[in-house]
């Protein structure tokens, strides 16, 4: 039997697929293989399921650089979440998601959307989620509708986590001119799971029940992954459909329900599989189950919950209404099942069943409307050429003409917004919720205790987009060897990685080039690191009128701390010794000293050394296992400056008190900018008593262990020989570097 | 883990679910864990609280709060054993969305409204303890200031004037907020509560409600434990 179009279909032909975001040689394959033309339904699912954001058809050759294997991973890319074990009946599960377009359409609910996605990711496989942070970039603040985007991606953050009940316990805020028409906005979940509940995207086993659980199928978000998600913004597109009605509205409390009724259900192995209906909707849970469990499925349409009448198969499929589960089942279960959905008074029906023919078989009003072998859907989009060795120059370091005063620019930059306190952000965010929260945000890291275990993990969210900027492929390592010793201060040895590479228009020449150059980077560090990727996502198209944002691959790294408590990066105790740690290669390439006065940047960054690198990393995780450590923080934006600011002021962030120092410094003759605020890999910031040096120094292989001073007083003083160059009381740094932020938010 | 010495029978807690209650499990891992004493959930249809001594009313958004706090919460059949459990004397607390939903059922007086700044507000703050003869703040010494975290949109104590007036001639103000010195002041206010109260109890003093978490800081590893004398006070009200 053939399907047949549903009435008033129009007329599927070449012209009508490139509409759809298909190119004629993709509109050509779907023939060739169907042995038929497409009916209007099933060439709406090959747009969104061969779109670039479902498909990966530019990237998948170029991600496969990443290494995936590792002793710890339970699962890998391509689940719902990938994770790893940290004992036999615990498992950590980990995603970073993108939800930039959305977010520049409808602010509010683009980023509260891309909350609930990245949480259903986690409980979608039977994992809890006990932690959210945030990566966000925007334009510059001073333009009144970036203030709108920045207030509106807050609030929708904080509207779904705090109403779901899961912190958000840290993430990172920066604003550049190259984010003014594209933000971005990559939230990452992690959750907790016993790897015997974990609950896999597959349907199997003919006979069993095809069951829908929760919001109704409406007309929101048809397109969202295709037409919004996979294109570039131009004013003409818009207006055919990419725009507001492409963005989907959330529901945080039946995403509650959803989340207690599957973990619920995975915990009591009720389920033979389950997805969520994120991007592309049923189109993909339909498609992507079959094709994982090497079945196929009938499914009758007129059985799916529709929250408009007369929804046409085209709708329904590629609607992308929020708070959508989709699971098999069992018959034999099915009454347990049902049960547990009750009880949560979720909406829910049984729409079809798994079969054995290997197709997805779609019913409407009686009328077989769709007919695909799924393996064809999921895997068969035809790939991208690799990138032609068209490579885009590196950027070149801008004139400094400035004498650099380093109280003057200290105080210059803490007000910058991308470089001060991001509590005004925060605190509204229920950062505490679920008792776990052991440094409250401000610090390197986020650590959250695992209860009933000794079990710490600290992560972090860091994407430099302007090292990646200035030099893709060391750019890519040290978004790695920043994001990694980041977890190293606070004590987390790392053990998996997650990623959202968000970057313009692959198609562009060089654009690619660059992309391939930071996988590459990335790749590479993570076997530096032992590292396997478990999961990520890529955004391309975050371009306005051909004109890219910095590439900004954004890392989310997972750390843990096996039964010693975390270190948190601010000074916590009178008279500690303040330590530098490290090589000191710095420069003032791609910094954020250069990007503050010259308002653009470029030279190429100091590489990472890996050796120098992963033995501060040891240096770090060693001093906080033996309790040596009271503060710990990483040097990167800013520098040295910046940095031991941070350590004496961001304590506020976290509600504890602050502390000053004084320390003394040799200043090299000619490079004052550079000592100060130059910006390298491989450095930090210790603080710890006295009596404990000795036995740090004892700790120390290949990193340079330098006093400098102590921690103390009112101020933060330095001095370089007879010369005071900083004398700044603590409350002036403190207000500096909170008031701009707070200003936006007022 | 720190847990209290338990001297005579143990006390039984009931914590109350609500769908979209989301501070449910941490208010039983302090009394089942930190406390060790024997604690249930009951989901919102139940219709008994089995035989608990105590009954926490946790914080969250019941119901999505998409209509004014609390007001769907109220008709849950559990909302009903619960007011017979006050009326009969005993010791309830409602904690954030909790004590939103005390006051929507009429257990305490008065409103939470949204915060002056419009804004969800999470942070730790003190709180001053302004009377210590109900069951959640015997071991406290007047005047005691808890360090405690708000995590809230709605959270501005609001009612009549006149019923401002009666709750402080009657005592039933049992927490303010305050600067680290005690002092509570316009700037130590969070949400522009009156009188700046963040909590009270009602005329019989059983049932207490306050927007501050207790939960969130009750264990030496979570910054603050000083809101676990709340707890402990309650088990040493009902032992002794």
């Amino acid at each position: 039997m053939r399907p047949v179009p549903a009435p008033g279909d129009p007329v599927v032909n070449a012209a009508l697929a490139t509409k759809l975001g298909l190119t004629a040689a993709e509109y050509r394959a779907i023939v060739r293989s169907l042995g038929r033309t497409p009916t209007y339904a099933e060439l709406g699912m090959f747009s969104v399921m061969w779109s670039e954001h479902c498909s990966y058809k530019h990237s998948r050759r170029i991600i496969a650089m990443y290494p995936k294997k590792g002793p710890l991973v339970l699962q890998g890319p391509g689940e719902n979440a990938g994770g790893v074990r940290l004992a036999p009946n615990l498992a950590v599960l980990l995603k970073v998601e993108s939800h930039n377009h959305p977010s520049m359409v409808e602010p509010y609910q683009g980023a509260a959307t891309g909350v609930g996605g990245i949480l259903r990711d986690i409980f979608t496989m039977g994992a809890r989620p006990i932690a959210l942070m945030d990566s966000l970039r925007f334009g510059l603040p001073n333009d009144p509708k970036t203030r709108r985007i920045v207030t509106g991606v807050v609030a929708g953050i904080g509207g779904y986590g705090n109403c779901i009940g899961i912190p958000t316990v840290g993430g990172e805020l920066e604003f550049s001119p190259s984010y003014k028409y594209n933000c971005l906005v990559n939230a990452m979940a992690v959750g907790v799971i016993d790897p015997k509940d974990l609950t896999r995207a597959k349907a199997a086993g003919a006979g069993n029940l095809v069951v829908y659980m929760g919001s109704m199928t409406g007309r929101d978000g048809i397109h969202g992954a295709s037409l919004l998600a996979s294109q570039g913004f131009t004013k003409k597109r818009k207006d055919e459909g990419g725009g507001i009605s492409a963005v989907q509205v959330s529901d945080p409390f039946l995403g509650k329900l959803l989340m207690e009724a599957s973990i619920e259900l995975c915990t009591k192995h009720l389920l033979v599989g389950m997805q969520d209906m994120g991007a592309a909707g049923l189109t993909c849970s339909t498609i992507e189950m079959s094709a994982k469990g090497n079945s196929g499925m009938d499914v009758d349409l007129d059985r799916i919950p529709q929250r408009a009448a007369g929804m046409t198969p085209y709708e329904i499929l590629l609607s992308e209404s929020q708070e959508r589960m989709f699971f098999v089942v069992e018959p034999r279960k099915w009454k347990a099942v049902r049960a547990v959905v009750r009880k949560y008074g979720i909406p829910f029906a049984v729409v079809g069943k798994v079969r054995s023919h290997k197709r997805v078989r779609l019913m409407h009003h009686g009328r077989l409307v769709v007919d695909i072998p799924p393996a064809v859907m999921a895997d068969g989009v035809p790939l991208c050429p690799l990138p032609k060795p068209v490579r885009l120059a590196y950027p070149k370091a801008p004139p400094l003409r400035r004498r650099c005063d380093p109280q003057r620019d200290l105080l210059s930059m803490l007000a910058d917004p991308s470089l001060g306190s991001k509590r005004p952000v925060w605190r509204q965010y229920d950062h505490m919720v679920r008792t776990n929260t052991a440094i409250l945000p401000g610090s390197d890291a986020g650590v959250l205790r695992l209860k009933g275990t000794d079990f710490c993990i600290a992560i972090t969210v860091d994407g430099p987009g302007r090292l990646v900027a200035a030099h893709p492929f060391i750019g890519g390592q040290l978004a790695m060897a920043e994001a990694a010793r980041n977890v190293a201060c606070a004590g987390g040895k790392v053990l998996a990685f997650t990623n959202g590479l968000n970057f313009p228009n692959p198609d562009r020449p060089g654009n690619l080039w660059q992309f391939r150059e930071a996988v590459r980077g990335i790749a590479l560090a993570a076997r530096r690191l032992r590292t396997p990727v478990v999961s990520g996502n890529v955004s391309f198209y975050n371009e306005h009128q051909a004109a890219g944002i910095d590439p900004t691959p954004i890392i989310g790294m997972l750390g843990v701390l096996d039964g010693y408590p975390p270190v948190p990066q601010w000074f916590r105790r009178e008279g500690d010794l303040v330590v530098l740690l490290g090589p000191g290669r710095v420069s003032l390439n791609a910094s954020a000293y250069q990007a503050h006065f010259a308002g653009r940047f470029g030279g190429v960054p100091v590489a990472v050394d890996w050796k120098s690198e992963l033995a501060l990393h040891a240096l770090l995780i060693e001093g906080a296992k033996r309790g040596l450590l009271s503060s710990a923080h990483d040097l990167a934006d800013g520098g040295f400056l910046l940095g031991l600011a941070e350590c004496c002021v961001s304590g506020a962030d976290a509600d504890v008190p602050m502390l000053g120092c004084g320390i003394d410094v040799r200043e090299p003759a000619g490079a004052v900018a550079e000592f100060y605020f130059g910006e390298g890999p491989s450095r930090a910031i210790v603080s710890l008593p006295e009596r404990a040096l000795g036995d740090f120094r004892s700790v120390a292989r290949g990193v340079t262990v330098t006093v400098l001073g102590r921690v103390g007083g009112d101020a933060l003083r330095v001095r370089a020989g007879t010369r005071e160059r900083v004398g700044v009381g603590i409350p002036r740094l403190a207000d500096a570097r909170e008031r701009t932020l707070k200003r936006l938010f007022e | 883990m720190t847990s209290v010495e338990v001297t005579g029978r143990p006390v039984k807690f009931a914590v109350t679910v609500f769908p979209g209650s989301n501070c449910d499990h941490d208010a039983e891992h302090v009394i089942g864990t930190v406390l060790g004493q024997p604690v249930r959930s009951l989901w919102h249809s139940e219709r008994t609280l089995h035989g608990a001594d105590v009954v926490i009313v946790p914080g969250g958004f019941a119901h999505g709060d998409y209509l004014r706090t609390g007001a769907i919460a109220r008709f849950s059949p559990v909302m009903k054993a619960v007011q017979a459990h006050a009326k009969a004397g005993k010791p309830v607390i409602g904690i954030c969305n909790g004590f939103q939903i005390l006051c929507e059922v009429g257990l305490l007086p008065g409103v939470l409204m949204r915060n002056l700044s419009l804004k969800f507000i999470c942070e730790f703050l003190h709180v001053r303890v302004e009377r210590t003869d109900t069951p959640f703040t015997s071991l406290c010494h007047p005047g005691q200031l808890i360090r405690m975290p708000i995590a809230h949109g709605e959270g501005r104590y609001t009612a009549h004037a006149s019923t401002v007036a009666g709750l402080e001639r009657r005592g039933q103000v049992v927490f303010r907020y305050c600067d680290a010195r005690g002092e509570a002041t316009p700037e130590s206010n969070p949400n522009g509560s009156m009188n700046s109260i963040a909590g009270i109890c009602n005329e019989a003093r059983n049932v207490v409600g306050l927007m501050p978490h207790p939960e969130r800081a009750s264990e030496e590893f979570l910054t603050s434990a000083d809101g676990r004398v709340m707890f402990e006070s309650v088990v040493a009200s009902l032992t002794r």
